[in-house]
């Protein structure tokens, strides 16, 4: 808050009090004249108001609500930048509910960190805790259903880039990953037709039918001896490599879409893909949780 | 009589010079009678059964529960939920029609007889006539000095609201916080700040309110007491004095013939002595009388005596008293009454079709769709489903869609607990190679599988196709 917004706010906090308080004495008491008549003075058109007096405590009230907004302010943030006796704050208040919420669920994230993940996956609890965690931190890319999304990996099948095993969930969850194919085009051939020979044998690796047809066996033909380039991360086999995250090429599942296009697409132009670490966003205790709730997805 | 100029009162003790008035204290005197019986009765109702509800039980719990913290409003065997808002509002409008119902047919008899603030004013009335004796000695020991005895009368008449306010703050709590838990934590002091001070605050409230606030409540803090009067009509009935035949009032016996003509008021003041808004009721209606009938009831006492009929003050109708016929069943008190009548069916109706189970369908926002590996078409939802209900039940989820479309996981039965509630995440599916799949509306339908039960709530979402 800058100064003039401070002195601003200082201000008209003020003048409210100081109007509400003058406004409330100088209506104390009538006029000689007023108080002979039982009228207030007041007259519309020859209707005049006659004076029905408030009782006394009323205006007790009235000071004692006045007293009240001098507390108030003394000690809330209502005066500008000055933060009130009390230091309140709306941040302090959510950090100290947040923090009561953390003490009282840490012994049952205590219980979970015990039991090693190929077990906890099991437990209802899993589903439920887990269940909500993946809800809040993971269903906006992967979906709520797990089930993934163009260029978010499904999580409920077989097929892992980094690894199906427990540890490697965690550390993919925990420390995040980076997944990145270079431009290949120029590797692969450097023509439109050499990156279209490429997609198609790649295409053909999960599809071994396509080589009925003339013209594709003649592709897969001209592309497979350059496949070696692409061996370098895929594997020789094309069954992709773990520690490199570099996708089995074999399977049929298509992380940025199963169509000649995007395969083509994914050739020349590379693809990036970057699954960003949790660490600073949930405890070591969630995390646990949460890759045992991902690790049971594509459990039997 | 009808000079059309509505007689102002003074209400200040010093003639009306200021904007504010002093109170001026009210002592008023007890009187029998059968009103005055039937206000009894109806005050130890209300108050009874204030404290006694929170101790009903059912099914093992606190009968009647407002657990604010958890968002549950137990009421015997039904739960509501912020869901259920709609029930309360149909309640309090059910509740006001009645208010209107009522105070058109008979005033404001609502204040009179069931009004907490009226109830609790006056046992702490009773209390206090206990203690310091009727309105005479009373008023005696106001004037009298400070003395052992009258330390002793007033101090154990605040012992005793103490006591009473206290039972009354701690159960108001009790509606919201289990009683049977409450009662012994502020026994052994375990109880936590805000329920402290909530206890605290209500019996402070209630001693102010009914110790001494007591009238001033309804002349200046009660909105029902003004807005109750737009009601009324030539044919409501008001406790009114008959001026035509107590006119002229006089002072002393009537003998015979020869004296100045006298009507049957006696001007004895015992009807503005009882009455606990200190109005005189021989002044008309006037906005502060709360119809209790206290002036009935003492006004009939003294035309017994007297020799002549009672009723001089009477619950009577403006038309009544102008001497034209007077109809109680009017449009007003009968458009009243339907409408009241109708509302509380639709709120029965909406009770007994209350389904206890709620279902509501997020469709997955990252994507309107999915091309699996094998070329089906797929649409992702999270279902939040709970069980409103206190038991708990067994539920299958189906899918209502047009044809081809299916759920992923098949019909997935479940269990939830009492109150339970469940983030279930589902997939829809279609296969573009067996048939066309287009974008379409399908409807979750949520059943109990208890044989016979008709449990069942259905959500419409929206299935998005290429």
């Amino acid at each position: 808050m800058s100064d003039f917004w401070s002195v601003y706010i200082i201000a008209i906090v003020v003048l409210n009090l100081v109007g509400c308080a003058f406004l409330l004495f100088a209506n104390l008491r009538m006029t000689p004249e007023e108080t002979r008549s039982d009228t207030t003075g007041h007259s519309f058109d020859g209707i005049q108001e006659r004076n029905q007096p408030l009782p006394r405590w009323w205006l007790y009230l009235f000071v004692l609500t006045l007293l009240f907004s001098v507390v108030a302010v003394a000690l809330y943030p209502e005066l500008g930048r000055f933060g009130g006796l009390l230091n309140w704050s709306s941040v302090g208040q959510w950090q100290e509910e947040v923090d009561w919420v953390e003490k009282q669920t840490a012994p049952l994230f205590e219980q979970f960190a015990k039991v090693p993940i190929e077990e906890l996956h099991a437990y209802p609890e899993t589903r439920d805790v887990g269940g909500r965690l993946f809800a809040n931190n993971c269903a906006l890319c992967h979906g709520s259903d797990a089930r993934g999304a163009k260029g978010y990996p499904n999580l409920t099948d077989d097929d892992w880039l980094y690894g199906g095993s427990a540890d490697a969930i965690l550390t993919s969850i925990r420390d995040g990953r980076h997944g990145q194919m270079p431009p290949m085009a120029a590797a692969v051939g450097g023509t439109d037709q050499a990156v279209r020979d490429m997609a198609l044998y790649v295409q053909s690796l999960s599809r071994p039918s396509m080589t009925d047809q003339p013209e594709v066996a003649a592709s897969v033909a001209r592309a497979e001896p350059r496949f070696a380039v692409c061996a370098a991360c895929h594997g020789q086999d094309a069954r992709g490599n773990q520690a490199l995250g570099a996708p089995n090429l074999t399977d049929g599942i298509w992380l940025h879409g199963a169509r000649l296009e995007d395969i083509e697409t994914t050739i020349r132009e590379g693809r990036s893909g970057r699954m960003p670490p949790h660490e600073s966003v949930l405890s070591e205790e969630r995390l646990h949780v949460l890759a045992a709730y991902v690790y049971g997805l594509s459990q039997p | 009589m009808n000079s059309g100029r509505i007689p102002s009162q003074d209400l200040s003790p010093d003639g009306g010079s200021g904007l504010y008035a002093k109170r001026r204290r009210i002592q008023i005197k007890d009187v029998k009678g059968h009103y005055q019986r039937l206000r009894d009765t109806s005050v130890r109702l209300v108050v009874a059964l204030y404290l006694v509800l929170p101790w009903l039980t059912w099914n093992g719990r606190q009968a009647i529960l407002f657990d604010l913290p958890e968002r549950r409003f137990h009421i015997f065997g039904v739960t509501f939920w912020p869901q259920d808002f709609l029930f309360l509002a149909w309640a309090l409008i059910i509740a006001a029609l009645g208010l209107f119902f009522v105070t058109v047919f008979a005033g404001r008899v609502y204040c009179g007889y069931v009004c907490p603030q009226t109830a609790w004013t006056r046992l702490f009335m009773a209390i206090e006539q206990r203690c310091e004796g009727d309105r005479h000695q009373r008023l005696k020991w106001d004037r009298a000095p400070w003395g052992a005895e009258k330390l002793l009368r007033r101090g154990l008449k605040h012992v005793l609201w103490l006591a009473l306010a206290l039972a009354t703050g701690v159960t108001f709590v009790g509606y919201f916080t289990p009683i049977r838990e409450l009662l012994p934590a502020l026994v052994s002091g375990e109880v936590g700040g805000w329920t402290l001070f909530w206890s605290g605050f209500f019996t402070v409230a209630t001693y102010g309110n009914a110790g001494f606030m007591r009238e001033q409540v309804c002349l200046y803090m009660c909105p029902y007491a003004r807005f109750q009067s737009v009601m009324f009509d030539r044919d409501t009935l008001v406790v009114s004095y008959d001026r035509a035949r107590g006119e002229p009032r006089r002072r002393g016996a009537r003998k015979s013939s020869g004296q100045e003509p006298a009507g049957d008021c006696v001007d004895c003041g015992l009807c503005v002595q009882v009455c606990p808004t200190g109005i005189d009721i021989r002044d008309r209606l006037q906005y502060e009388c709360i119809t209790c009938a206290a002036c009935v009831d003492a006004c009939d006492q003294v035309m017994a005596r007297i020799g002549r009929p009672r009723g001089l003050i009477d619950y009577t109708t403006e038309n009544t008293l102008n001497g034209r016929r007077s109809r109680v069943l009017r449009p007003r008190l009968i458009g009243y009454g339907l409408v009241m009548v109708l509302m509380m069916g639709w709120f029965a109706a909406g009770l007994v079709q209350r389904v206890p189970l709620q279902v509501d369908v997020l469709r997955d926002r990252n994507q309107l769709y999915r091309l699996t590996a094998d070329g089906r078409i797929e649409n992702s939802y999270r279902l939040e489903i709970l069980n409103k209900d206190q038991q708990a039940h067994d539920y299958r989820l189906s899918l209502d869609a047009p044809e081809g479309l299916t759920l992923v996981q098949g019909n997935p039965t479940f269990t939830l607990a009492g109150g339970e509630h469940r983030s279930l995440p589902v997939t829809v599916s279609g296969d573009p190679y067996a048939g066309e799949v287009r974008s379409a509306t399908v409807r979750f339908r949520v059943r109990s599988s208890e044989p016979r039960s008709t449990m069942e709530t259905t959500h419409e979402a929206r299935f998005i196709a290429p």
